[in-house]
């Protein structure tokens, strides 16, 4: 009999290292989720991510749809092709699902998302960040003597920009909303 | 009585308002179901209450509530209409959990009802409160908490829709106690909303008519069949059948497939997988058209992923679009219900006059008897220790005539052995648990089994250990008069534990057997049934005739030789074509990449 020699590590060629993707590209994708907005139906989809080991990047939700109380939910996830196709499928056999879009791969679409950046700072630095905000087009939403705090909308790599410059002018704190996205076009 | 309580129940849904408790019942009606698996307690007293008072639907009341889950598999895998359980909210619903996991796993349609507290004291930690929802949701299809009456008749109808369309499962509703009570307007069958959960039937035809071309050129096809086509209903049986006449290709089955062909088929190889026959597993590591119908390709089935079918163009039905291309590329994907599908396949095969290269096909079989020529079920036989396989034969021998017969098992070595030995000439006659491999599955579906069929003679294979597991149910057989016997392959050990710790675990034997076991005759006794044991070969046929004499549930425990393994075995993380043979020396068969697969 072999000795068990488990320090190797895992297997990689069994079916329990499906996602161990090594080789294969990682993408990103943004889905866009129809769902009824009924109770429960979010714990749903991040259950499906969190029980099947898939990522979850950024994920929005609001009802689109009050009439036939349809919410719209926008994930942003990584993966290998083969899991995104599986991501997608999951989704669009869970009942209270509609409908599935792969907005990276349906032609062009627009993301944007919203973050309010609070930075404390004197002289300088004050000076210096309300100057970059106004570079990023940010808008000053609150303001004390020491104080901003900035709204800023756009790309999740516009927001990281503009955070990374605020971060030595004396950022103390960022909210995001997580990504928004839409089809381009009709 | 009786006739005045049809009288009221029918002026009830005419002016369409009722309790929700009468809901419940008139919505079950409306569904059809005979039949309710159920265990009382304080959330669903009002249902109870409702229950009591009329005569249509048959309670059958069980013992612990995943028996109740078990049952109810039983009786929609042996019936093909959904079962339906009923329990009481917190410990009632957390006690089905796992047998709603072996039908989300297997596919079974099941519909749970659940009490839960009143709507006013959720969130509050009342008494026996669960949020059944919340633990129920990664094991259901979907599930529902019911928080208005004039909801609930829609709602329950809606989870039969879901339960029994597309890919089965299990759903759940919750219904708070105050739900039960209050008034409301009763939604009829036909009015409930289902539009938006149908899924497609229909397979694509190009892709049909691509699959047709590969079958005429095909050299060495298989088909690989699964428990989808015995989902699909009793029409996908018959058209597989068709099929496998018009094209002579071998079929070959999963463990949830196993009848969909018959057994005495003359293109049946057998079951493949992990302790599949040598044949079949040959034949799908050296086929170059490989043909799924309705299984889904599970790690039992491929063994290493890397080495599964290497030279094979592989072809995929199924009506659940995520089971296509999860683990193993296919060329052709057709998504749609299995019967839909053979149906138009055939069309598609006779229109073109499709013929398949018959001089090839010819040469596979010649390979394929060759392969069948190994023999691989043959094993040592005793004429002092009862093997087995040896049980299973004179089981198989004795009873394979019974035209009603039904075979539920429990799970381990006993099941793969019953899997080989027995064999299944039509769809619904198998009841195993093949995704969750649920120890404790099969005493209860061998009870909800019987239910459903009261004259067929319905065996539980099981294995010493599993059968303890929800050996309670054995008062459910006495109290209903269900004659199901447990035929109980008792090796005194967890063999198939045992049986790893022997191949990959340096025969260190961590507590695999089964200590202070009970004297099973005694406790049939105990439980109003009949107690057989039999521990001699030569004693063996006449105890089987003895049991299957006995008009009423019987426990036979049958001795068998403690130290058996189950072959062929493909050892975890190999591939079909290294195989184990029951005659080969297992020395290392397991390395350190299998060990760490289950
Ligand atoms: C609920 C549950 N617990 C544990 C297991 C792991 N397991 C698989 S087979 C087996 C042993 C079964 O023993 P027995 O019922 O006597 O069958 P045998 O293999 O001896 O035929 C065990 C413990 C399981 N499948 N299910
Ligand atoms: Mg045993």
């Amino acid at each position: 009999m072999n000795s068990l020699n488990l320090e190797k590590g895992s297997s990689k060629k069994s079916a329990y290292n499906l996602r161990n993707t090594t080789g294969d590209t990682i993408e990103t994708h943004t889905l866009a989720v129809l769902v009824d907005n009924e109770a429960g139906v979010l714990a749903r989809v991040i259950g499906l991510f969190s029980g099947r080991g898939y990522n979850i990047e950024s994920l929005t939700v609001a009802e689109t749809n009050h009439a036939d109380n349809l919410s719209r939910i926008t994930i942003v996830t990584t993966g290998t092709p083969s899991v995104i196709v599986q991501i997608k499928a999951q989704l669009a056999r869970m009942v209270a699902v509609h409908d599935v879009h792969d907005l990276t791969v349906e032609g062009p679409s627009v993301e944007r998302e919203l973050a309010m950046i609070k930075v404390v700072s004197k002289g300088d630095n004050r000076v210096e960040a309300l100057r970059t905000s106004e570079i990023f087009r940010a808008s000053v939403v609150d303001t004390t003597l020491e104080s901003f705090v900035f709204e800023l909308t756009g790309t999740p790599e516009k927001i990281d920009a503009f955070v990374e410059l605020m971060t030595p002018l004396g950022l103390v704190d960022v909210a995001r909303t997580g990504v928004a996205a839409i089809a381009r076009g009709l | 009585m009786g006739f005045f309580y049809a009288q009221y129940g029918v002026s009830k849904t005419m002016s369409k308002t009722m309790t929700g408790a009468q809901m419940v019942i008139q919505a079950l009606k409306d569904q059809g179901v005979d039949t309710v698996f159920g265990y009382p307690g304080g959330a669903v007293l009002p249902i109870y209450d409702e229950i009591h008072q009329q005569s249509d639907i048959n309670h059958i009341l069980v013992r612990h509530e995943q028996g109740a889950t078990h049952a109810a598999e039983g009786y929609a895998r042996s019936t093909g209409k959904p079962g339906v359980v009923l329990v009481t909210s917190g410990p009632g619903a957390t006690n089905a959990v796992t047998g709603m996991t072996d039908a989300l796993m297997d596919s079974i349609p099941m519909i749970v009802l659940t009490g839960q507290v009143p709507t006013f004291m959720i969130g509050s930690d009342a008494f026996q409160e669960a949020d059944t929802v919340g633990i129920t949701r990664p094991c259901t299809k979907h599930n529902w908490l019911v928080r208005e009456t004039n909801k609930l008749s829609e709602t329950i109808h809606q989870a039969f829709h879901i339960a029994t369309s597309g890919r089965p499962g299990p759903v759940l509703v919750d219904i708070p106690k105050d739900v039960q009570f209050a008034t409301g307007i009763y939604t009829p069958k036909e009015k409930a909303r289902i539009k938006h959960y149908q899924p497609q039937v229909k397979g694509d035809l190009s892709a049909i008519t691509e699959l047709v071309e590969l079958m005429e050129k095909a050299e060495r096809p298989v088909f690989y069949t699964g428990g989808g086509v015995i989902n699909s209903g009793k029409k996908a049986s018959k058209l597989l059948r068709d099929l496998t006449k018009a094209t002579d290709f071998p079929v070959t089955s999963t463990l949830m497939g196993l009848g969909c062909y018959p057994a005495s088929g003359k293109n049946w190889l057998g079951m493949l997988g992990m302790h599949g026959t040598y044949e079949a597993n040959l034949a799908m590591h050296g086929c170059d058209l490989l043909i799924n119908i309705g299984a889904r390709f599970d790690d039992r089935i491929t063994g290493v992923l890397e080495k599964f079918s290497p030279n094979s163009k592989k072809a995929h039905i199924d009506i659940d679009a995520s089971s296509i291309n999860k683990v193993i590329h296919v060329d052709v994907p057709i998504l749609g219900d299995i019967a839909h599908v053979l149906e138009d396949l055939l069309k598609v095969w006779k229109s073109r006059g499709s013929k398949t290269n018959s001089a090839a096909i010819k040469k596979w079989w010649t390979q394929l008897d060759e392969w069948r020529a190994r023999k691989c079920l043959s094993y040592k036989n005793s004429d002092t220790i009862i093997k087995p396989q040896y049980a299973l034969e004179r089981l198989e021998a004795l009873t394979k005539d019974h035209p009603n017969r039904f075979i539920t098992t429990e799970v381990g070595q006993h099941q793969m052995w019953a899997a080989q030995y027995l064999g299944f000439e039509d769809p619904n006659r198998w009841m195993t648990s093949g995704g969750l491999g649920t120890m404790g599955y099969g005493v209860p579906a061998s009870v909800g089994v019987q239910v459903a069929h009261p004259d067929g003679l319905v065996i539980n294979v099981a294995g010493d250990a599993s059968w303890l597991m929800n050996m309670q149910e054995m008062g459910t057989c006495t109290q209903y008069n269900l004659p199901a016997k447990q035929f109980i392959l008792n090796n005194e050990r967890l063999g198939m534990v045992r049986q790893w710790q022997q191949l990959l675990h340096g025969e260190r034997y961590s507590c695999s057997w089964s200590d202070s076991l009970p004297d099973f005759v005694k406790l049939a006794e105990a439980f109003g049934a009949k107690g057989i044991q039999c521990s001699d070969p030569q004693d063996l046929d006449e105890a089987i005739m003895e049991m299957l004499n006995y008009n009423g549930p019987v426990i036979f425990d049958c001795l068998v030789e403690k130290h058996e393994n189950c072959f062929p075995m493909i050892p975890s993380g190999k591939a079909h074509n290294e195989m184990l043979m029951g005659d080969a020396s297992v020395e290392g068969a397991i390395d350190a990449e299998g060990a760490v697969m289950v």
